[in-house]
């Protein structure tokens, strides 16, 4: 339902940040009951410009104005009496307080007809529960009020956000990275939510690197790359490789160029696997299956049927009930995490921040944990900052790690960076097979790009890679043998050419490849 | 509080009290006994009780406070020289002085967690070095201080110890306190009154009031707080020194309402008793004063076998050494906090600095 009407106009936003111009000269305006998308990179300056309409940020030049007149927010209780309302990409809910309590939190008595600003006023749960739930239904969506927000789904937890922006009277409602973390499913909800929130005359800043979103969802689209606004287009007039140029500034390609593959010897043998999780609960349930030097073995299957599991038996971080797992002919059933590594194994791991890196060391040090304690890295058992100064240097180079200095600590530098740290370290080494779990999650364009770039490149120097995602096109732009697990079972693997992507999503709905023909 | 934490407390509350009458009952009648063991459990509990409410309007706000025990003991000294100050310098009625000595000991108590904010909030020093500092202060402060003022050559005094003011007096509740037998647990001195006041009122402040939480949110999740327009740090600082407070009215409680001197390290562990007490009631204050009237009973235990020491039967020897009977208390902590009796859930922030 969008007329005309500008409700919200950033003008001329410069923001600097030291050594980085996070917005230059920004201009960006909201129409009332629009859905507006932001799409860019990480890193490109969109929640810069977000978090200063929000209140968050100062910019050092530009002006906001809101229906038309200019404003200075300086704080987020600014823009929330204006009627900005923002869901932050990481919610911020409190997980042991109820829907109610975390709506009313900030804005204890605003229910009332003479607010009460005295520390010691009564809440009013019933009252606001009330007034929650009658929200929840205008906006056609189902919340129960009186529920403990920890308990609920991620999907679950964001309208709780929304209703939260909404309750304060939000008129313009910022998504940040809203799809993120939700399941297809609940994406397509949130989408429903934001067509009935615009329907009623919100208008809805939709922020995101997902090309398919944008297209889907908005009214319009602007794009921004590295702190400047490059170009305005609206769905209909463009399409995702277009968008996806604008993005990174260069032709995109979407689909990864490969050969055929020229598979080898057997590097990783497995043989009959079963691995319980931490609930003790058996999660892989009698896998076999080899991988050769020079392909790529895809195992596709929805989260949570083993996977995980699956993942940390073969590189040694889970132990396993029995089977056997042998790589390169050398037997590593049982054996520990380094054995592993010095065998020859490489693992992107699926959680980056737990897993993959320590946050709060330096990159350098991050780019070591595999060698650290032997030459040329540590010589009698003290570090060498010489050589791990250089490996650093040298390895940012390689990999295009975006970072100022090789001493940044990881937990500073954006999932993309993170992700081609780890992606440094693990394939620089001389390896013989590559564990990829999920190495794209979360991603943008330009990033995914490149993993997938790397990954083909260690196939086509005869390292055995096993790559693991839920992301059906992930898997099938990739592979060149797909397996597919279902509760813990491999059910098939079949040649990645001579299967669609339809057959693939039954057999990981659990339809017997038995009783389908291929 | 879930039912298995409640019959446990029940239970060793029970075990407690069934010695005392076990052991006594040739003496005096159970009823007797009973109501003995109850008065002087909720009078004992009552500075562990107000150590843990202290504790829990810190750590409720994010700020792990381990200093009750030196906040305590500045309070008892500073709060107790004040009442002698009034006393003998300025010849205040005893009442007088010691009213004011409790207002002292719980401003003193608020200095010490100003100290505390200033080093955990601002400075953003790591909370346990924050809390033994302030432990380490008191017990070097007053130390220092009771040697240099009532000891020795040249001291104010001049070796002299003055007169001191004496304890609060007992307040009765009418008509409850003239229930024949029982009626004495209604007879209790006011810090003891006022600690029972405090639990219900902190639950109030707590689960029902804008205050209450504000300061709940700021310990599970600051940003989210703040970026609703809450002053993380200004609720962080008020909680730290209204837990202050609470600690210096429990330390009070030594010097101005159990006995009417100061001693040396005379919180004796109170302090961390209390934070025991506040972790097994899980951070709510119907659930630490359920707690800290275990450790009291366990205290109350030891001073009720004192009058039955010659009639204890030959098969329960062992209590007569009152020495082991006194251990109870602090193995009973050392249990609650191995974890032993079910986990507990601190709130989620507690004892992270909030950065912006």
């Amino acid at each position: 339902m969008a007329d005309n009407t500008i409700v919200l106009e950033a003008k001329d936003i410069t923001k600097h940040f030291p050594g980085v111009l996070a917005n230059d000269k920004v201009n960006f305006d909201l129409r009332r009951g629009e859905v507006h998308a932001l799409l860019g990179e990480n890193g490109a300056g969109k929640s810069t410009l977000m978090n200063i309409l929000y209140g968050l940020y100062r910019p050092d030049s530009g002006e906001i104005l809101v229906d038309g007149a200019p404003l200075t927010i300086t704080s987020p209780k600014d823009a929330i009496h204006k009627g900005i309302g923002m869901v932050h990409q990481h919610f911020m809910l409190i997980p042991v307080f109820s829907v109610t309590e975390n709506v009313m939190l900030g804005a204890e008595t605003d229910h009332r007809a003479h607010p009460n600003n005295g520390p010691l006023a009564h809440l009013d749960r019933k009252e606001v529960s009330k007034k929650v739930r009658d929200l929840s239904r205008q906006y056609g969506f189902d919340l129960d009020p009186e529920a403990i927000v920890g308990d609920l789904p991620v999907g679950v937890q964001q309208r709780v956000e929304i209703i939260k922006a909404l309750y304060r009277n939000a008129k313009i409602l910022i998504l940040d990275e809203p799809t993120a973390v939700l399941t297809p499913q609940e994406a397509d909800d949130l989408f429903k939510i934001v067509h009935e929130l615009t329907q009623q005359g919100v208008s809805v800043v939709f922020i995101t690197h997902k090309l398919k979103e944008v297209l889907a969802i908005a009214d319009r689209i602007t794009v921004m790359r590295a702190g400047k606004v490059v170009g305005i287009a609206k769905p209909k007039e463009t399409n995702e490789q277009q968008l996806a140029a604008m993005m990174v500034g260069r032709e995109v390609i979407l689909t990864v160029d490969k050969q055929p593959a020229k598979p080898k010897e057997s590097v990783l043998v497995v043989e009959n696997l079963r691995v319980r999780d931490q609930r003790d609960l058996e999660t892989v349930r009698g896998v076999s299956f080899n991988v050769h030097a020079g392909e790529i073995l895809g195992i596709a299957g929805v989260q949570g049927n083993g996977q995980t599991e699956l993942a940390e038996a073969l590189s040694g971080l889970r132990g396993i009930e029995s089977g056997k797992i042998s790589l390169a002919d050398k037997n590593l059933t049982n054996q520990t995490p380094r054995d592993f590594t010095e065998t020859g194994l490489a693992h992107i791991p699926e959680d980056r921040q737990k897993h993959g890196l320590v946050l709060g060391y330096t990159i350098a040090d991050n780019m070591i944990l595999c060698d650290y304690y032997r030459p040329p890295f540590s010589i009698a058992g003290v570090l060498q900052q010489n050589a791990v100064d250089t490996n650093a240097r040298k390895l940012i180079k390689e990999y295009d790690v975006r970072t100022p200095s090789p001493y940044v600590s990881a937990g500073k530098l954006s999932g993309g960076n993170q992700q081609k740290v780890i992606v440094a370290r693990e394939l620089s080494r001389a390896v013989k097979l590559v564990i990829a779990n999920q190495p794209t999650r979360g991603l943008d364009v330009g990033s995914i790009e490149y993993i997938h770039k790397e990954i083909v490149h260690m196939r086509d120097r005869d390292v055995a890679v096993l790559l693991i995602s839920a992301e059906l096109d992930e898997i099938m732009a990739l592979s060149d043998r797909i397996a597919v697990m279902y509760r813990g079972e491999i059910v098939t693997t079949v040649d990645a050419k001579s299967v669609s992507r339809e057959q693939l999503g039954l057999w990981m709905a659990g339809v017997s490849p038995t009783s389908v023909k291929v | 509080m879930d039912w298995r934490r409640f019959a446990i407390i029940a239970l060793v509350i029970a075990i407690m009290f069934g010695t005392v009458v076990l052991v006594g009952s040739t003496q005096n009648s159970p009823l007797l006994i009973i109501t003995s063991m109850l008065t002087t459990t909720i009078a004992v509990a009552t500075p562990l009780t107000l150590g843990a409410l202290s504790g829990i309007f810190c750590e409720k706000a994010g700020v792990v406070n381990i200093g009750i025990e030196g906040m305590m003991l500045g309070a008892a000294f500073f709060g107790w020289l004040a009442s002698i100050y009034m006393n003998t310098v300025y010849h205040q009625d005893p009442l007088v002085s010691m009213t004011f000595g409790v207002l002292i000991a719980i401003l003193s108590g608020g200095m010490f967690a100003l100290l505390h904010a200033v080093l955990s909030i601002t400075f953003k020093v790591d909370q346990i070095i924050g809390g033994t500092v302030i432990n380490i202060l008191a017990t070097g402060i007053t130390g220092f201080l009771n040697r240099q003022m009532f000891f020795g050559a040249g001291s104010v005094f001049k070796g002299q110890i003055p007169h001191s003011p004496g304890v609060l007096p007992s307040i009765s509740i009418p008509f409850l306190a003239d229930i024949p037998t029982f009626g004495s647990i209604f007879v209790q001195q006011p810090i003891t009154w006022a600690a029972l006041i405090l639990v219900v009122v902190s639950y109030w402040v707590l689960s029902h009031t804008r205050w209450g939480l504000r300061t709940r949110a700021v310990g599970e999740h600051p940003r989210a707080a703040d970026t609703v327009g809450i002053n993380v740090v200004f609720m962080r600082y008020a909680n730290v020194i209204i837990g202050g407070f609470l600690a210096g009215l429990g330390g009070a409680y030594f010097t101005l309402e159990s006995i009417s001197s100061f001693e040396p390290l005379m919180t004796n562990g109170r302090g961390f008793i209390a934070l025991a007490a506040m972790i097994f009631g899980n951070w709510t204050p119907f659930g630490a004063w359920a707690a800290a009237l275990v450790f009291g009973a366990a205290q109350a235990l030891q001073i009720n076998l004192q009058q039955y020491k010659d009639v204890i039967p030959p098969n329960l020897a062992v209590l007569q050494n009152s020495y082991i009977v006194g251990l109870a208390p602090y193995i009973l902590t050392m249990l609650i906090l191995t974890g032993v009796i079910g986990k507990t859930i601190p709130p989620a922030a507690d004892g992270k600095p909030y950065d912006k």
